[in-house]
């Protein structure tokens, strides 16, 4: 069945969700490299899109419009701009439909890594959120499963673990940020298992 | 897992919002927020007709820094953030709109990826809106890399913010409060010493872990990790560690002067910081160089960390003046 709003804005409760139950983890992963917030920005953000999705009357587009704004505005911090870029994109990739193949999904994870490479100007390979989005969006557009762009995302959290941070607050580690996964990243991860359970979801 | 930090709030994820009130209860004649925009805090007196704004703004957790530098003589303005966050862009427009008196906007922060993505967010809606909003970012944080546009901007903020709202103050125009912003900030120079982690309201856990007995010389004010971790020594000799940093990057000739700033992170009392400045003086001394002004206490905290930092400005006759320039603030007053 096609994805609706309703579906989209579950799909906000349960990012909320995860966030709010992940968030002390992803608080001590960024004390190694970071300064232990990005948990509490990750939960905000995701609590307050999910708040602007519940009261937005709209199409799938203004959705996540409504998001980004939310997400912004509670937030802030770095994760604040990349994820409102990100969800911008998300809604144009999605458009100003009431519905939409769950299989488009795909453009709408794609969108997202447009988006946080457009305000983050990171690329691959310097410890950042990118290194989990860009393979995710890679296999999304080369028609992976769902199953298989998580995968994606995770192996390219967990390959973090090898990098040294060039860009943000932990570039200043230098080799010191070598052992330890890049929270962003591993954040992400966990947006693309929420968006790819949606794709797969059958209702 | 050890017991949660103790802390005098009451929910961490309101921390902000309960100390604005409290700050705004509490400085009614320095401060007061649009009622629109309760993360934007603008001075009482000092936004006019004709003037310079300075906007200045960061995330929360280390007042006085930002707002308590908020009032006539220096910034007009604070965005607030979240702790240890950068502010959205709302906020930061919220202020610059508030205190704009038609001359432009400056908005000074710290060097932080976050900060600039959502100042400059902030920038483009401002100039939607017709105003001219430009930015000088503060990057004193000697330890934080080795090349200058990339450091983090810290303590030195008081200083580098002090220069630059006296020079709006004085009326002048956008473009020289600018240049002598980025002065300041280029003549400004500090390193720390972190001997505890500091903990956040909604964790109440330890945001890094650094051992009893341990000290990190060079950590940033959210925990970032500085240059060397070793044994705690007696205050002279990190003093004399992170004086020979500063004085080798200062550079400046015998006979200059110089503006001193001994800070508290939050947790190291006012004494520890004294028995630091006996010896700060004695190298600045040793290097023939006098001091013009100095400030002991706490001007740019992290949470409760325990440490200190040590900036140094090197000042010329227009800094000095600008140093001198009288300023009103919540927190800061010269006469």
């Amino acid at each position: 069945m096609d994805l609706t709003t309703d579906d989209l804005v579950e799909m906000f409760r349960k990012l909320s969700v995860r966030m709010a139950t992940e968030r002390d983890h992803l608080c001590r992963l960024d004390g190694f490299a970071g300064d232990g917030d990005h948990g509490i920005a990750m939960e905000q953000g995701m609590q307050a899109a999910h708040l602007a999705v519940t009261g937005t009357e709209g199409s799938l587009q203004d959705l996540f419009n409504a998001a980004a704004k939310g997400f912004l505005n509670a937030v802030g911090a770095s994760s604040g701009p990349l994820y409102a870029t990100a969800l911008l994109r998300a809604g144009k990739a999605a458009g100003p439909r009431q519905t939409m193949p769950r299989d488009d999904l795909r453009q709408v994870i794609a969108a997202m890594r447009d988006g946080i490479v457009h305000r983050g100007k990171a690329e691959p390979g310097m410890k950042t959120m990118l290194d989990a989005w860009h393979p995710a969006a890679e296999a999304a557009l080369a028609g992976a499963s769902p199953d298989a762009i998580v995968t994606a995302a995770q192996e390219g959290a967990d390959a973090t673990r090898d990098m040294v941070a060039a860009m943000g607050r932990s570039e200043r580690l230098g080799e010191r940020s070598l052992g330890h996964a890049d929270p962003g990243a591993v954040s992400a991860v966990m947006i693309v298992e929420e968006i790819c359970g949606t794709m797969r979801a059958e209702a | 897992m050890t017991a949660p930090t103790q802390k005098l709030i009451n929910d961490g994820n309101a921390a902000v919002d309960e100390m604005l009130a409290g700050i705004l209860a509490a400085h009614p004649e320095h401060l007061w927020r649009p009622e629109h925009a309760p993360r934007a805090v603008v001075a009482r007196q000092g936004p006019r007709k004709g003037k310079v704004a300075l906007v200045i703004g960061g995330g929360s957790g280390h007042e006085p820094t930002f707002l308590g530098f908020v009032g006539k003589g220096l910034a007009d303005a604070a965005a607030i953030g979240n702790v240890f966050a950068s502010p959205p862009p709302q906020p930061a427009v919220d202020a610059a709109l508030a205190a704009n008196g038609g001359a432009g906007v400056l908005f000074m922060y710290g060097n932080y990826a976050g900060d600039v993505m959502n100042f400059d967010m902030a920038s483009e809606m401002l100039e939607m809106e017709g105003v001219e909003a430009r930015t000088v970012l503060t990057t004193d944080d000697v330890a934080s890399h080795p090349d200058r546009a990339k450091r983090r901007g810290v303590a030195g903020n008081v200083f580098i913010f002090k220069a630059a709202g006296a020079a709006a103050d004085r009326m002048l125009p956008l473009d020289e409060v600018e240049r002598i912003a980025r002065h300041a900030n280029a003549r400004t120079f500090t390193m720390g010493v972190a001997l505890s982690s500091c903990s956040l309201p909604q964790t109440r856990r330890p945001s890094f872990d650094l051992p009893a007995g341990e000290m990190e010389i060079g950590m940033g004010i959210h925990g970032e990790a500085g240059v060397r971790r070793g044994p705690l020594r007696p205050a002279d000799e990190v003093v004399d560690e992170i004086m020979d940093l500063l004085l080798a990057e200062m550079a400046a000739p015998p006979g200059a002067r110089v503006a001193l700033l001994v800070n508290s992170l939050g947790a190291t009392p006012l004494m520890e910081l004294y028995i630091m400045n006996a010896r700060i003086v004695q190298r600045l001394q040793q290097a023939r160089l006098s001091v013009h002004r100095t400030l002991v206490g706490p001007y740019c905290t992290s949470l409760d960390m325990a440490g200190a930092s040590i900036t140094l400005m090197h000042l010329d006759d227009e800094l000095a003046g600008l140093l001198d320039h009288p300023c009103d603030c919540a927190m800061f007053r010269q006469g």
